[in-house]
C-alpha cells in the first residue's frame, strides 16, 4: 500500500470517530474546516488551476443559505428541494456573471466580484423578507431519511461526506480530457485554443462550478446553524475564502482542505491571543492573515501543498487498455490540392505585413515558407491557422473557405500546428500534453468527467496520445514531466500533438530553431518519415541547410510579398533571392 | 455619505428643484474625490499593473489622522510610520550587506529610521498645542504619504513581475493588513473634522457649503498639478514612459522600482488628501475607506482602468447615482452604486474585440 493510501485511510477513521471521541468545541471546528474546504475548493479549481480569482464566493455560500433559510421558513419546503432552488438560483447568477466579466481580460473578474460581493450583503442586510441584519432563525432541522441531523455531532458525517465527494469529483475532472483544457487555461490559453479547446467556455464552467460548490456549503451552513445572517457572507468571509485556496495551493485538490484547516484554526488561536496582547477586541487577525499571504505569495507562490504532496511520491499510472481506437478523417488523395491563397492580405494600421500572397500546395507534399527576418512569415501562419483575420484575399483548405474561420474550426477540419516558441505545460506529464492534442476528438464534457463516466472515452485519448509519442520516437518519456525535457525533445512533442488532432496538414513553425546538430538531423529523419506516411507539411524555417534538403517546394517571402517560388535548387540559383538573403553583389 | 438634514417625518419625500440641486452638490462633492481616486488608480494600473485595493486606506489614514491632531493626540500613524520604516530598512539593509554595498547603510538608516523617528518626535510635541490646520494637514500628509512608498517596497516590489492576477491578490492581502492597523492605530470609534470652511453661499434658492467649494476647488487643482506633472516634469514623463512600454523605458534607465515607488507616492498622496477633504463631510471609521476607494474603482472600471477622462467621468457618476439613491433609497444605496459594476461590465464585454491570451 502507498503512504498516501494509508494516509488517506487514518483521515478517514479520524473523521468517522471524530464526533464520538472529541469535545463538543473540536467538533464545530472540524465542521467549520468541512464547510469552508468545500467552498476552497471550487476556488482551487478556478484560481489554482484555472488562473481565474473571485473574491466573492461567500456572496454564493450567502446564497445557497438564504435560499433555504427563506423556504423552509416562510415557506415550509423540505430542505432538499431547496438545496436543489439554491443551485438553479446560483447556477443562474454565476453563469450570467461569468458570461459578462470572463470575456474581459483577466483582472476584470475578481473586480467584478468584489463589488457584486459588497452589493449582495447589502442587499441581505436591508431586506425587509430576509430579516434584514437580524437575519432568519429557526430554520428546520435535515432529515436524512429518518435521522434528524439536529446537533453539530450529526451533522458532521453529512458535511464531511459531502465534502469527501466534491473531493473526488474534483479529483475525477482534473484527470479528464476537460481537466486537461481547465489546465491549460493558466498560460496556454492561445494553444489550448488551437487545439479545439474553447477557453472562453471552460472558464465560465470553472467559475459556475467553484459558486455551485459555494452554494452547497452555504446551504449545509444554514441547516448546521439553523439561523443565518448577513456578516458571515460579506466581502471579508470572500477574501478569507481565496486566502485559504493561496496557502493550500493548486498542486492537488487536499490543498482545500489544508489550506481551511490552517486558516480556521490560526484564526481561532489568533482570536483568543491578539486581544489579549492588544488589550482590545477587535478582528486582529486580519494583520497577520494579509502580512502572512503577501510573504507567502513572495516565498512560495504555489502555497503549502507542494511541500505536502514531495512525501507522497505517486505511482505512474498504468494505461487504461482502450478497446478501440479513435476514428480517423478520410485522407485526401495524393497530389490533390490542400491549402491554397489568393491574393492573401494583412495590414497592421499602416504595416503591410502580407501584401497580395498566392500559393498553393497540394497533398503528400513538403513545403517550405522562407524569407528574411521580418518578411511576413509568421502572419502567413497564422492567417492560415485562423489566429488572425486576412484584411483582404482568400485562404482555401481542401476547396473551402477557411479564412473567416477560428482555430477551433480550422483544427476540426485537419490542419494541425506547432508553436515558434514552445508552448508546453511544463508541469504536466508528456503523456497528457500530447491528449491536448486529441481534445477535439473527444466529446465527453465536465459532468462525466467529475463521475468518470468517460473512462472509456479517455483510455481511447490517451492510447492515441501515446501512439503518437511511440510515431515520432518519445515513447519512452511517457510519463515525464514536460518540462523536464530538453528543447529538442519539446519540438517534438509539439509535433506529436499536433498528430495527435489527425491532421492531414502540418504546419511547422521554426521547427528547428534552437537545435543542436544532431536534434536537427533526428528532426529532419522524422519529418521524411511522416512524409512517407503520406503527411503533408507546410514548415516556416530560417535554417537554410535544413530546409533545402528536406522539402520538395519553396516559396520565398520578402516585405511581406511572394519573391519566388520553385524547387530547392532553383531557389538556391535564383538571383533576386540572393540579393534578399545576401545583400546586393557588385 | 450624504450630508442631507433629514426629512420632517410629516413631510413627503418629494424631490423639488431646491433638492434636486442640493443632490447635485452632494453627488459633485463626493464625485470630485472618486474622481481623484480613479485617476490614481488608473495611474497605478498603467505604471506597475498593480490594482491597488488599498488606496482606501490611505483615505481612512488621511482623515483620522487629521482627525487626532485636531483632538490634539498623537496619531497612531506617527507610530505606523517608524514600524513601516524599520521593517524597510531591515529588508534594505539585509539587502545592502548581502551586495555588499555598506556605503549605502547611513543613507538607510537616516530615511527609514532617523526620519520617522524625527516626524514621531515632532507630531509628539506639536499635537497638543493643536497647531494651525495648515500645519495640521502638512503634518498628516508627512506621516501617511511616506507609507505608500514603504508599501510598495514591502509588499509589491520583490514581485514585480507577477502577473495581474498575483498582484491582485497581494492588494487585498495589504487592504487586510492595513484596515486592521487601521482598527489597533485608531480604534472603532468613527471620527469627523470640522469643516475647513464654514461659508453658506446663496445662489437662487440653492445654499452651496464652502466644504463643498473646497472639495472641488482642490481636486480641480490637484488634476491641473498632476496634468503639470506628467507634462512637464522629467519623473512625470518617466513615468507615461513607463506606462507605455515597461521594457522600453527601462532601456532608456528609468528604473522599475523608482517608477513603483514615485507611482505609490502619488496614489498615496491623492488618497491622504482625500481623506483629508472628506473627513468633514462623512463620519469616518477604521474601515470605511474600503468603500470609498472602491467606489472610485467603479470609475476607473468605466474607463477600462486605462483611460483618465472617462474614469472621472464614471467616478462623477457614481458620485450622482450615490447622492440621488441615497434620497430615494437610502438602504440600498451601496447596492446600487455597486450594482452599476454590472451594465458597465455588459458594456465593456459587448465592446471588447477578442478573448485576450493571458500572461505568465
Amino acid at each position: 500500500m502507498s503512504r498516501a493510501r494509508i494516509v488517506l485511510g487514518v483521515f478517514l477513521a479520524f473523521m468517522l470517530v471524530a464526533p464520538l471521541a472529541l469535545p463538543e468545541f473540536q467538533v464545530t471546528l472540524l465542521n467549520y474546516i468541512g464547510l469552508y474546504s468545500i467552498v476552497a475548493l471550487g476556488l482551487v479549481l478556478l484560481t489554482g488551476v484555472g488562473g481565474l480569482t473571485s473574491f466573492g464566493q461567500a456572496a454564493f455560500v450567502g446564497l445557497g443559505a438564504y435560499t433555504t433559510a427563506y423556504l423552509t421558513t416562510v415557506y415550509g419546503v423540505s430542505p432538499w428541494l431547496t438545496l436543489l432552488g439554491g443551485l438553479a438560483l446560483t447556477f443562474a447568477v454565476s453563469l450570467f456573471l461569468g458570461f459578462i466579466s470572463l470575456r474581459l481580460s483577466g483582472h476584470y473578474l475578481p473586480l467584478g466580484t468584489i463589488a457584486w460581493g459588497i452589493s449582495l450583503y447589502f442587499l441581505f442586510g436591508n431586506m425587509e423578507f430576509l430579516g434584514g441584519h437580524t437575519g432568519i432563525s429557526s430554520l428546520p432541522a435535515i432529515n436524512f431519511f429518518g435521522v434528524l441531523l439536529d446537533s453539530g455531532r450529526k451533522f458532521h458525517y453529512l458535511i464531511w461526506t459531502l465534502a469527501l465527494l466534491a473531493l473526488l469529483s474534483m479529483h475525477n475532472l482534473l484527470d479528464s480530457r476537460s481537466g486537461r483544457a481547465i489546465r491549460a487555461l493558466k498560460g496556454g490559453g492561445l494553444m489550448a485554443e488551437s487545439f479545439g479547446v474553447d477557453t472562453a467556455g471552460m472558464k465560465i464552467i470553472i467559475f459556475v462550478y467553484a459558486a455551485l460548490l459555494a452554494s452547497l456549503s452555504g446551504w449545509l451552513y444554514a441547516h448546521l446553524l439553523r439561523f443565518v445572517n448577513p456578516t458571515p457572507f460579506s466581502i471579508n468571509a470572500g477574501i478569507e475564502y481565496l486566502f485559504m485556496a493561496v496557502v493550500g495551493g493548486a498542486a492537488s485538490v487536499w490543498g482545500a482542505v489544508i489550506g481551511a484547516g490552517i486558516l480556521t484554526i490560526l484564526k481561532q488561536w489568533l482570536q483568543d491571543l491578539l486581544p489579549k496582547l492588544l488589550g482590545q477586541s477587535g478582528n486582529f487577525e486580519m494583520i497577520v492573515f494579509g502580512v502572512l499571504l503577501v510573504l507567502l505569495l513572495q516565498r512560495a507562490r504555489d502555497g503549502i501543498m507542494p511541500l505536502v504532496v514531495r512525501h507522497f511520491p505517486g505511482s505512474n499510472k498504468p494505461l487504461l487498455p482502450a478497446t478501440q481506437a479513435l476514428p480517423m478523417r478520410a485522407r485526401p488523395a495524393a497530389g490533390e490540392k490542400l491549402l491554397e491563397l489568393k491574393a492573401a492580405r494583412k495590414a497592421f494600421g499602416g504595416l503591410l505585413a502580407v501584401n497580395d500572397l498566392s500559393f498553393s500546395m497540394s497533398s503528400g507534399e513538403i513545403l517550405g515558407l522562407i524569407g528574411p527576418n521580418g518578411a511576413g512569415k509568421s502572419t502567413v501562419f497564422n492567417l492560415v491557422t485562423g489566429v488572425l483575420p486576412p484584411t483582404g484575399g482568400e485562404v482555401s483548405f481542401r476547396g473551402e473557405r477557411i479564412d473567416t474561420l477560428s482555430s477551433r474550426a480550422i483544427v476540426m477540419r485537419g490542419m494541425a500546428r506547432t508553436f515558434q516558441q514552445v508552448h508546453l505545460l511544463p508541469t504536466m506529464s508528456v503523456l497528457e500534453n500530447v491528449a491536448i492534442g486529441a481534445h477535439q476528438r473527444g466529446e465527453k464534457g465536465v459532468v462525466s468527467a467529475a463521475l468518470h463516466l468517460e473512462r472509456s472515452e479517455e483510455a481511447k485519448l490517451l492510447a492515441e496520445a501515446a501512439r503518437q509519442l511511440e510515431r515520432v520516437g518519445l515513447g519512452a518519456s511517457v510519463h515525464e514531466q514536460a518540462g523536464n525535457l530538453a528543447l529538442g525533445q519539446q519540438r517534438i512533442l509539439e509535433i506529436a500533438r499536433a498528430l495527435c488532432a489527425d491532421p492531414v496538414l502540418l504546419l511547422l513553425d521554426e521547427p528547428a530553431a534552437g537545435l543542436r546538430y544532431q536534434e536537427k538531423r533526428s528532426l529532419a529523419e522524422l519529418l521524411r518519415k511522416l512524409k512517407s506516411e503520406g503527411m503533408s507539411i507546410l514548415l516556416v524555417e530560417h535554417d537554410m541547410d535544413f530546409v533545402m534538403k528536406l522539402v520538395d517546394r519553396l516559396v520565398v517571402m520578402d516585405f511581406g510579398e511572394k519573391l519566388a517560388e520553385g524547387l530547392p535548387q532553383e531557389i538556391q540559383a535564383n538571383p533576386a533571392v540572393l540579393e534578399a538573403y545576401l545583400g546586393g553583389v557588385k | 455619505m450624504s450630508s442631507l438634514p433629514p426629512l420632517p417625518p410629516d413631510q413627503p419625500a418629494n424631490l423639488n428643484a431646491e433638492i434636486a440641486l442640493f443632490l447635485i452638490q452632494d453627488g459633485l462633492t463626493n464625485g470630485a474625490i472618486y474622481a481623484l481616486l480613479a485617476l490614481a488608480l488608473v495611474l497605478v494600473f498603467a505604471v506597475t499593473r498593480v490594482i491597488f485595493i488599498p488606496q482606501g486606506e490611505f483615505v481612512t489614514y488621511g482623515a483620522l489622522t487629521l482627525a487626532s491632531l485636531q483632538l490634539g493626540k498623537l496619531p497612531g500613524t506617527a507610530w505606523l510610520l517608524l514600524g513601516a520604516g524599520l521593517a524597510v530598512a531591515l529588508v534594505e539593509l539585509t539587502q545592502a550587506l548581502r551586495l555588499g554595498a555598506a556605503r549605502r547603510i547611513p543613507a538607510i538608516i537616516f530615511k527609514f529610521i532617523i526620519a520617522p523617528a524625527g516626524l514621531l518626535w515632532l507630531t509628539w510635541w506639536a499635537a497638543p498645542q493643536k497647531p494651525a490646520l495648515t500645519f495640521q494637514i502638512l503634518l498628516t500628509l508627512a506621516l501617511v504619504v511616506p507609507l505608500g512608498p514603504m508599501v510598495y517596497r514591502l509588499a509589491y516590489q520583490p514581485l514585480a513581475n507577477a502577473s495581474v492576477l498575483v498582484l491582485l491578490i497581494i492588494s487585498v492581502a495589504v487592504h487586510f493588513a492595513m484596515t486592521g492597523l487601521g482598527l489597533v492605530f485608531f480604534g472603532a470609534e468613527g471620527s469627523r473634522t470640522p469643516p475647513f470652511s464654514d461659508a453658506q453661499f446663496k445662489l437662487g434658492v440653492l445654499n452651496i457649503s464652502g466644504q463643498s467649494l473646497w472639495v472641488i476647488g482642490a481636486s480641480l487643482g490637484l488634476i491641473v498639478v498632476l496634468y503639470l506633472f506628467f507634462e512637464r516634469t522629467i519623473y512625470g514623463k518617466a513615468l507615461r514612459a513607463t506606462a507605455i512600454n515597461r521594457v522600453g523605458a527601462r532601456l532608456v534607465g528609468i528604473s522599475p522600482a523608482m517608477a513603483g515607488k514615485l507611482s505609490f507616492t502619488l496614489v498615496a498622496l491623492i488618497g491622504a488628501l482625500s481623506g483629508i477633504l472628506i473627513a468633514p463631510i462623512t463620519t469616518i471609521y477604521y474601515d470605511s475607506g474600503f468603500l470609498v476607494g472602491l467606489k472610485g474603482f467603479v470609475g476607473a472600471i468605466m474607463g477600462g482602468l486605462v483611460s483618465y477622462p472617462i474614469a472621472a467621468a464614471g467616478a462623477l457618476l457614481v458620485g450622482m447615482l450615490e447622492a440621488y439613491s441615497s434620497f430615494w433609497a437610502s438602504a440600498y444605496k451601496e447596492v446600487i452604486v455597486f450594482t452599476l459594476i454590472i451594465p458597465v461590465l455588459v458594456w465593456r464585454s459587448l465592446t471588447a474585440h477578442h478573448i485576450e491570451e493571458d500572461e505568465e
